[in-house]
């Protein structure tokens, strides 16, 4: 089933699930539609009091789910046996920077009005925003070399090293999203557990690794007679 | 053959614009009688809802379009119950608030325990409408209905040793499950405190009722204070006890963290939160953050003078 192209499809049209909730949002904001049934009521319950609160959150929070989602592919891939997952992981990865560049046009556009000097005194002065401003550049330049293309000209090795990144950006979200709520941390702490449980999974897989290399190389020990 | 539908409300039966827009008149009018049936009927939430009789429009209201009562009932901060906005909507449904008594004590000569009863009757009620500027910048207009605090503070005669007013929200994990340190990340029961004279102003407003009913559950029922010039969680909800003291009372948000909220949280553009500037707010259901925010919300003309030669940077 994870080599069908359907099942490739299907987790496409799962991911603009919420930015289809989001467009719909949008224009039930532009349209004043009733709401009360049908097709617009299935989509759009009601009208999100506060719109700048909605989209941020509902960006911020798919952003960081799917940066989660593509860090759990590797283990998963090793834990269940399906090498397979690895199809998603660049669609997911995409995927979180699309929701990523959302979240801060959001910023940019509805909280700061493209106000370039309060943006730029925010990313220093204010150290949530440093850090969601730091996990979201450094995803930059993964979209950017995500390319079967780039691959081959910086060379599979290259090419993973640079997206090791991606763990930097992780813990970035993380913080950014624990330093930026008011009281109630368990959300924060839930992302982070995970994003723990998935970094350390891969210290304690390459440590292993290492150990077992050492062994295949050493030679075998003298035996005394 | 051509079937018309009939429209479910006919155009002759909705509300006339300009009638809806004169809602402080129409108000005035209305029989206090309705009041006693929405009791008989409903004797759990006797307030919730009832349309309370209005008898004056005050001259502290501003002429800004009010927001949509819609917004004000489902974006509320009640960590009581939930720290989502759309929470206490959902879950503050059933909060009971009848029998209620507000017991108010310490400093003063006479303290006494006021029923639900005795708090609409102590003054006529006034519809006042404020601009309410929340410290995570948005604000909203809302028709408040209430009287001065001053009235209920007068009548127990504050002693001179009586500086500040500690308040108190109620506090019962029955009835709001979420309500735990643990969870909301915040100390309850909820308490908040004014200086003596800041409690005395006329703008702070006891308010029992917005757009012309009782308070609902998560705007505060049945009871709660509105200090329009300062950030709007000063302006506690639901509250049982009011205590007049001698020195400055602890504040749940100022507990949780005195480096972003202070004891006067007074509303000023000037002065940014750490986290983020206070300089513009959004005026929902605005999608844009572009409001400019008014030094103590616009009403500093009323009480800059009660913080004369004080740096408001350093008593932020």
């Amino acid at each position: 089933m994870l080599k069908s192209r359907w099942t490739k499809i299907v987790v496409f049209l799962l991911c603009l699930v919420p930015f289809s909730r989001l467009v719909a949002v949008a224009l039930a904001y532009v349209l004043q539609p009733d709401l009360s049934g049908g097709l617009w009521h299935f989509w759009v319950p009601s009208l999100p009091p506060n719109p700048l609160d909605f989209f941020t959150h509902l960006t911020g929070d798919w952003t960081i789910r799917l940066i989660v989602a593509t860090l759990a592919i590797t283990p998963l891939r090793q834990l269940l046996a399906a090498p397979d997952l690895i199809r998603f992981r660049r669609m997911i990865g995409l995927f979180a920077f699309f929701y990523g560049s959302l979240h801060f046009l959001t910023y940019l556009w509805f909280d700061k009005l493209f106000d370039f000097h309060e943006i730029w005194k925010d990313v220093g002065k204010r150290p949530f925003i440093t850090a969601g401003f730091t996990a979201f550049v450094l995803m930059v330049p993964l979209a950017l070399t995500s390319t079967k293309g780039w691959i081959r000209r910086l060379g599979g090795k290259r090419w993973q090293r640079l997206h090791r990144l991606i763990y930097v950006t992780a813990v970035a979200a993380v913080v950014h999203y624990y330093w930026l709520v008011k009281s109630d941390v368990r959300l924060p702490l839930l992302y982070g557990a995970l994003v723990a449980v998935l970094l350390l999974y891969r210290v304690v897989s390459s440590f292993r690794k290492r150990i077992r290399q050492r062994d295949a190389v050493a030679p075998p020990a003298p035996v005394r007679v | 053959m051509l079937i018309l539908k009939r429209a479910e409300i006919p155009y002759s039966e909705v509300t006339p614009k300009d009638v809806y827009l004169n809602r402080r008149k129409f108000l005035a009018a209305a029989p206090a009688a309705f009041l006693a049936a929405r009791e008989l009927l409903s004797p759990r939430r006797a307030l919730a809802g009832a349309r309370l009789n209005v008898a004056l429009k005050s001259p502290f209201s501003t002429t800004e379009p009010v927001t949509s009562p819609d917004i004000v009932t489902h974006y509320n901060n009640f960590y009581e119950f939930g720290t989502s906005k759309d929470e206490p909507a959902r879950y503050a449904k059933n909060f009971r608030t009848s029998p209620w008594t507000v017991s108010v004590e310490g400093d003063c000569a006479k303290p006494r325990k006021f029923s639900m009863d005795d708090i609409l009757k102590l003054a006529p009620l006034e519809e006042r409408i404020y601009r309410h500027r929340c410290v995570e910048a948005w604000s909203i207009v809302v028709p408040w209905i209430g009287y001065s605090l001053s009235v209920l503070l007068n009548l127990v005669q504050p002693t001179p040793k009586a500086k500040y007013v500690a308040f108190q929200s109620y506090w019962d994990l029955g009835q709001m499950p979420m309500a735990r340190p643990q969870m909301a990340g915040i100390d309850f029961p909820y308490v908040e405190g004014l200086r003596l004279d800041e409690a005395m102003h006329p703008l702070a407003l006891l308010c029992v009722g917005m757009y012309g009913e009782a308070l609902p559950p998560q705007d505060g029922a049945p009871v709660r204070l509105v200090v329009p010039w300062k950030y709007g969680f000063k302006s506690i909800k639901s509250i049982v006890k009011i205590k007049l003291v001698g020195g400055q009372p602890p504040t749940t948000w100022n507990m949780a963290n005195a480096h972003e909220y202070g004891f006067y949280s007074n509303v000023n553009p000037e002065v940014d939160h750490p986290r983020w500037s206070q300089a513009r707010e959004q005026r929902l259901p605005s999608l844009f953050k572009n409001h400019p925010t008014q030094m103590f919300n616009g009403y500093a003309s009323q009480v800059a003078g009660l913080y004369a030669g004080m740096d408001l940077r350093k008593n932020y």
